[in-house]
Parts: C-alpha cells; sequence; structure tokens
C-alpha cells in the first residue's frame, strides 16, 4: 500500500515543476542505460580511441593497405608501371656501368623514388606493386591460418581427451620443426606438387605454394591460444545449459564457444600478419619465394643488398618504408591488446 | 634432474625420428619423381636410370627409408662409392658425401649464432636491466623505443647500411669473412663482428622488453621486499635476487628463439656472402639437391633439440622449484 502522505508529495512536486521533474528523469535514465548498452566490441573500440599511438599507427597501417590496394590506380596517375624497363629505352638514366646516372639513384620529379640499377625499372611503382604482392599473400595465408589454427584449438579443446591429447602432440611437433629452413625446403617440394619439374612455374602457384607452406608451418600458435580460450570456457554455466538444452557440439561451438574466442583470436591474427609479411620477404630475399619478373617487398632488398656499394639509394625507400611498417603494426599489436584487455598491461 | 633429462632426451630422440620421416616422405613421396627434380630441365631418360639406380629409388619408399635410418648408424654403399657411418647419402648435385659437407659448413654456423646469441643476450638484458631500474627516466624511454625501431629493422636492410657505413665507404673494418676459430683468434672475432651485431639486433629488442618487464615484475615480489628490509645492499639484491628470477620468462623466450636463430644465421649468411649450413640448405634448394636438404634438415632439427634440452637444464639450475617437482 502507498503511503497518502508520500503520493501527494511526489504529485505535488510534478505539478509544481514539470521540467525539472522531466529533466530528471531524463538524467537517470541516461545513467541507467549507457553502462548496459555497450557490448565488449564497442568498449574496447572506446579504449582504443583513446590510445593516441594505437589510433596513430593504425593511419600508418590503413595507409599501407589503401596503397596497396590502390597500386594500379596510382600508378595510372604517376604514368609508370613497374615492369617497364626504362633504363632501356631512355639511355641516359643509366650510366656504363648500369648505375643510375643521377645523382641519388636517379630520384627526380620523373623517377620519384629514383631508378633500379641494372634493368633501370622504377622504383616507386616497384615499392607499390611488391608491398601490394606481400600483403595479399600475407593476408591470404593469415587468414588461412588463422582458420586452420581455431579449428585445431577448438577441435582439441572442446571434445577434450584422446583428441585433445593426439591435437597436442601433432601441434608440438610442428612447433618442433625448425620452420624458416622448412619453409625454404617445402617450397620447390609444394610447386612440383602442382607443376612438372621441367616446366617454368607461374606465378599463381608460387603464390598459392607459398600460401600453403606458411599456413601449414604456421597455424599452431593460434590453436595454442584457442585451445586454452576453449578449455576455460567448456565448464563455464551457459555451454552447460546449452547441452543440458539439447544443443548440438556444432551449434555449441558455433553459437556460444566461437563468440568468445573471438578476442584472443584477433589479437593473435594482428600479431601473426607482420610475421607473416616478414616470412614472405624472407622467401624472397633467399631466391624461393616470388621471382622475376613478379615485384616483390622482399626481392628488392636481394637486389638492393647485391648494389648497395654502388647505388645505396636503391634500398632505402623499401627499407623504410618496412621499418615503418613493422614497427606500426607492432606497436598496433599492443594498442589491440590492451585495448581488448586492459589487465595486461606493457 | 637425471630422470627428467633421461625423459627429455628420450621425447628428443623420439621427435627427431618423427622429423626426420615426416621430411623424407615429403621429399621422396609427394613430388612426382626425386630423381626427375635432381636431373633438372635437360633431363635424358639414360641419367634418368642412371640416377635412380645410384638412390635406390627403385625400391619402396618405405625400404628406401629404413635404408636412409641404418645408413646413419652403419654406414652404406652407394654407386660413387662406401658412405661412412653418419651416411645421410650422397649428394643429388655433385656427388659429394652430405654429411662431410655439414661438417665443413657447420663451425661458421656455430661462430655467428653462439657469438650473436651471446651480443644479443649481453645486450638485450643489460638494457632490460638498466631500463628496469631507472624505470620511467630518459634511460628507460631510449632504451625502449630505440630497440623498438632497431629490431624493425631486417637483417637484409641493416646488413648492407652496416657494410656500407663501415666498409666501403670509411674502410674501417674488412669485409666479413670466416676464418677458423683455431687458425686466427683475432681474424676469426674481427672478421664476425659485423655479422654478429647485425644479426643480434632483431632479437636484442624483444629480449629488452621481455628482461624489463620481468626485473619489474621481480622488484615487486615478496623475497625481493623481504631481502630489502633485511638491510642488503640494493646492487646485492638487484643482481642475486630479482635478476636471477627475471631470467626465467627469458630462458622460455630463448627456447621458442633458437629455430629463428638459424633462419637469422640464414639470413645473415646470404647477407654477408658466408658459406655456412643455412647457405648450404638454399644452395641445395636451388640445385633441387635433395639429400644435402635432408641432411641439412636433420641436423639443424637435432640442433634446436639438442640446445632446447639444454634450456630445459637451465630452467632446473635458475629455479630451484624445478629441481624439486
Amino acid at each position: 500500500m502507498t503511503s497518502p502522505i508520500k503520493a501527494e508529495d511526489s504529485g505535488s512536486a510534478a505539478v509544481l515543476d514539470p521540467e525539472l521533474a522531466a529533466t530528471t528523469e531524463n538524467a537517470v535514465a541516461k545513467s541507467e542505460k549507457q553502462p548496459e548498452g555497450r557490448s565488449p566490441g564497442q568498449l574496447m573500440w572506446q579504449r582504443f580511441k583513446r590510445d593516441r599511438t594505437g589510433v596513430v599507427s593504425a593511419c600508418v597501417v590503413i595507409f599501407f593497405f589503401v596503397a596497396a590496394a590502390c597500386a594500379p590506380l596510382i600508378s595510372k596517375v604517376y604514368g609508370k608501371d613497374p615492369y617497364t624497363l626504362y633504363g632501356q629505352e631512355n639511355p641516359e638514366l643509366l650510366d656504363m656501368f648500369t648505375m643510375p646516372a643521377k645523382p641519388f639513384g636517379g630520384m627526380d620529379g620523373e623517377f620519384w623514388f629514383g631508378v633500379e640499377p641494372g634493368l633501370g625499372r622504377d622504383v616507386f611503382t616497384q615499392l607499390l606493386y611488391g608491398i601490394r604482392t606481400s600483403l595479399a599473400t600475407a593476408l591470404a595465408a593469415t587468414i588461412l591460418m588463422t582458420v586452420l589454427g581455431v579449428l585445431i584449438g577448438l577441435a582439441g579443446g572442446y571434445f577434450g581427451g584422446k583428441i585433445d591429447y593426439w591435437l597436442g602432440r601433432i601441434t608440438d611437433f610442428f612447433m618442433a620443426l625448425p620452420s624458416q629452413l622448412f619453409f625454404v625446403a617445402a617450397m620447390p617440394v609444394i610447386t612440383t606438387v602442382f607443376v612438372a619439374p621441367d616446366k617454368e612455374t607461374p606465378t599463381y602457384v608460387r603464390t598459392c605454394a607459398i600460401i600453403i607452406v606458411l599456413s601449414f608451418l604456421g597455424w599452431m600458435s593460434m590453436a595454442r591460444i584457442v585451445r586454452g580460450a576453449t578449455l576455460s570456457l567448456r565448464d563455464r554455466e551457459f555451454i552447460e545449459a546449452a547441452r543440458i538444452s539439447g544443443a548440438s557440439p556444432w551449434r555449441i561451438i558455433r553459437k556460444e564457444l566461437l563468440p568468445n574466442i573471438v578476442t584472443p583470436t584477433l589479437v593473435q591474427a594482428t600479431l601473426m600478419l607482420p610475421a607473416t609479411i616478414l616470412s614472405i620477404a624472407f622467401l624472397s630475399f633467399v631466391g624461393v619465394g616470388y621471382v622475376e619478373p613478379t615485384p616483390d617487398w622482399g626481392r628488392m632488398f636481394a637486389i638492393g643488398a647485391n648494389t648497395v656499394e654502388q647505388d645505396p639509394y636503391y634500398m632505402l625507400f623499401p627499407g623504410v618504408a618496412m621499418v615503418i611498417f613493422v614497427v606500426a603494426f607492432n606497436l598496433l599489436g599492443d594498442s589491440v591488446r590492451d585495448a581488448f584487455d586492459p589487465k595486461t598491461g606493457r | 634432474m637425471l630422470p627428467f633429462l633421461i625423459r627429455r632426451t628420450f621425447g628428443a630422440a623420439l621427435i627427431l625420428v618423427l622429423i626426420s620421416a615426416f621430411t623424407f616422405f615429403m621429399f621422396f613421396a609427394i613430388p612426382q619423381d626425386p630423381a626427375l627434380l635432381a636431373c633438372g630441365k635437360n633431363c635424358t631418360p639414360d641419367a634418368l636410370e642412371i640416377i635412380h639406380k645410384n638412390l635406390g629409388l627403385d625400391q619402396p619408399v618405405t625400404v628406401q627409408y629404413w635404408n636412409f635410418l641404418i645408413g646413419i648408424f652403419a654406414g652404406r654403399d652407394f654407386a660413387v662409392g662406401h658412405c661412412d657411418a653418419p651416411c645421410f647419402g650422397v649428394s643429388f648435385a655433385n656427388n659429394q658425401n652430405v654429411w662431410d659437407t655439414i661438417v665443413d659448413r657447420f663451425p661458421l654456423t656455430l661462430s655467428l649464432t653462439v657469438g650473436s646469441l651471446l651480443v644479443f643476450l649481453v645486450v638485450g638484458l643489460g638494457a632490460g636491466m638498466l631500463a628496469a631500474k631507472y624505470r620511467g627516466t630518459w634511460v628507460d624511454k631510449t632504451f625502449s623505443s630505440g630497440s623498438l625501431v632497431i629490431s624493425s629493422m631486417q637483417i637484409y636492410f641493416l646488413g648492407p647500411l652496416v657494410l656500407l657505413a663501415l666498409v666501403y665507404s670509411t674502410g674501417w673494418l674488412d669485409k666479413p669473412k670466416y676464418v677458423p676459430f683455431s687458425e686466427d683468434l683475432g681474424g676469426w672475432f674481427m672478421g664476425l663482428l659485423i655479422p654478429w651485431v647485425v644479426m643480434a639486433t632483431i632479437f636484442t629488442a624483444n629480449y629488452t622488453r621481455m628482461s624489463r618487464s620481468s626485473m619489474i615484475e621481480q622488484l615487486q615480489e615478496e623475497h625481493v621486499k623481504a631481502a630489502r628490509a633485511k638491510g642488503m645492499s640494493g646492487n646485492f639484491v638487484f643482481f642475486r635476487y630479482a635478476w636471477r628470477g627475471s631470467l626465467i620468462p627469458i630462458v622460455t623466450i630463448l627456447g621458442i628463439d633458437l629455430s629463428a636463430l638459424l633462419s637469422g644465421g640464414m639470413v645473415t649468411e646470404l647477407t654477408f656472402g658466408l658459406a655456412g649450413l643455412g647457405r648450404l640448405a638454399l644452395d641445395s634448394v636451388v640445385d633441387k639437391d635433395l639429400p644435402m636438404l635432408m641432411g641439412v634438415m636433420l641436423v639443424s632439427a637435432a640442433l634446436i633439440i639438442l640446445f632446447n634440452l639444454i634450456v630445459d637444464a637451465l630452467y632446473a639450475v635458475i629455479d630451484p622449484r624445478v629441481r624439486l617437482s
């Protein structure tokens, strides 16, 4: 039963000052609404926005991706492509030792980043397309690695028992392999699966081979993290509730487990992508990745290392671009992790 | 301690056998015909026949693998001659004994990796400890951000730059080369100085960061506080108590980094024109020389496993809890 005094009191207040009452009501509604209105994703986004280093490095990373995606457009505006041998067309560009004739590696208004020693190609478009090649390959490989890792990790963590034991041993085994050496060794083997050894290997086969080799030997860390996350979730109430109500394992994995392991998966994937880019650059640098004439970031260093004594400027832009990219990506990875999980301080 | 080591050694041996089987079947079972790989682009049926016979490729793959394993322990006879006990076969490319070639190239790789390991451990841990000691000051900030930038310079970018700065334009140092350790100690040291430092850079930052955060963590531990409260000197507590505890996560990272060390060595060898195991692996990939590649892979895997054993034993040295359990 409501007390008559109280009812009267509130009634008079409402009559006396309806405006005030409305605003207080609004304020109450707002303060009640805000905390429950944010999903973990929104919370993460808000924390991330406040992190200035993270935002700047995210911009740098996005810039690289946009530049790589728009490479054909940029090269059209710029008026050159990475394949034409400008040095042969215009003999003034290269001197008698096939080094750029102009100072600073031939940098000028026409060739912004200079001319390649030897073949006389344009360094700017080469770098642009090279980054495009590396990023596209690395993105594909990282996605494949993530899918593989999540599947194996989920299977191990959710089903447990014998499946978990054997998947764990397989993971251990792959981790014990000297991975970079295996990349190098497995490349010719994988290409011979597709192409007879006495034929030229087409570029798309090379791309596939690189992606297969990298993801085949790179899923282990993801699998371990996903397995750990799944193990900690498996016995939680909401999973049990789903199981009791008769949900199939597939449905539990899809609807209950997957949404909850998105965070660690995403963080790990941001760490894996730059590592994959460096692996691709490594493969191309040592000569088993992309070969001429596909423009590639890593191979530019192989050319640059051979000509550094005569033309040090060739390697300048690819090198600086790589340093900026790797630093930005590392900082971004840290920021993403902090934003998702503020407890893990640096 | 001893049962632990014995168990680990058995595990390591098992992993080695598995790796050898994996590598063997990958090379000898997947491609259409390994002899075709060895034969190259101008292959005649006759040459193919000879290669088949020389390598025993007319037998089933499992028999071939068994022969390969036996060969490692007992030696084998090939058409080109007898191959002594640790026999990893004979090169497709130049008919040389794989094991002899590996033994020939090994000292360079060992000098390179161990040297740069020392450089990055000393520099990385030192910088991390300094940063932890002067936490929040300019020392900390300089080391932390400097190491991040330097470690992002890959060996193939930094190496040529250092060569340009110290060798080509100034002539302060000679071009890196390998002089055997036993012949000329000074020449060995000077010849490998640049490769050591350049190779160490990509690892240093990680260790600076790890050692900094783990030192900071340790300095807040109860036993460190207790030691301070007892009146022990700051430096003694810092080195004897906190440092020792901070080494545990670093040893873990070190175990993971061992295979990266091997690939770092490969890039370093290529950048500076040194002919070690990494170079041998690359050359055999280019020549499609599968037995040589197999040999290098197995030896590297064995090395990584051996070093991992040492790292595991180090745990016990550093952390008494491991010894007791």
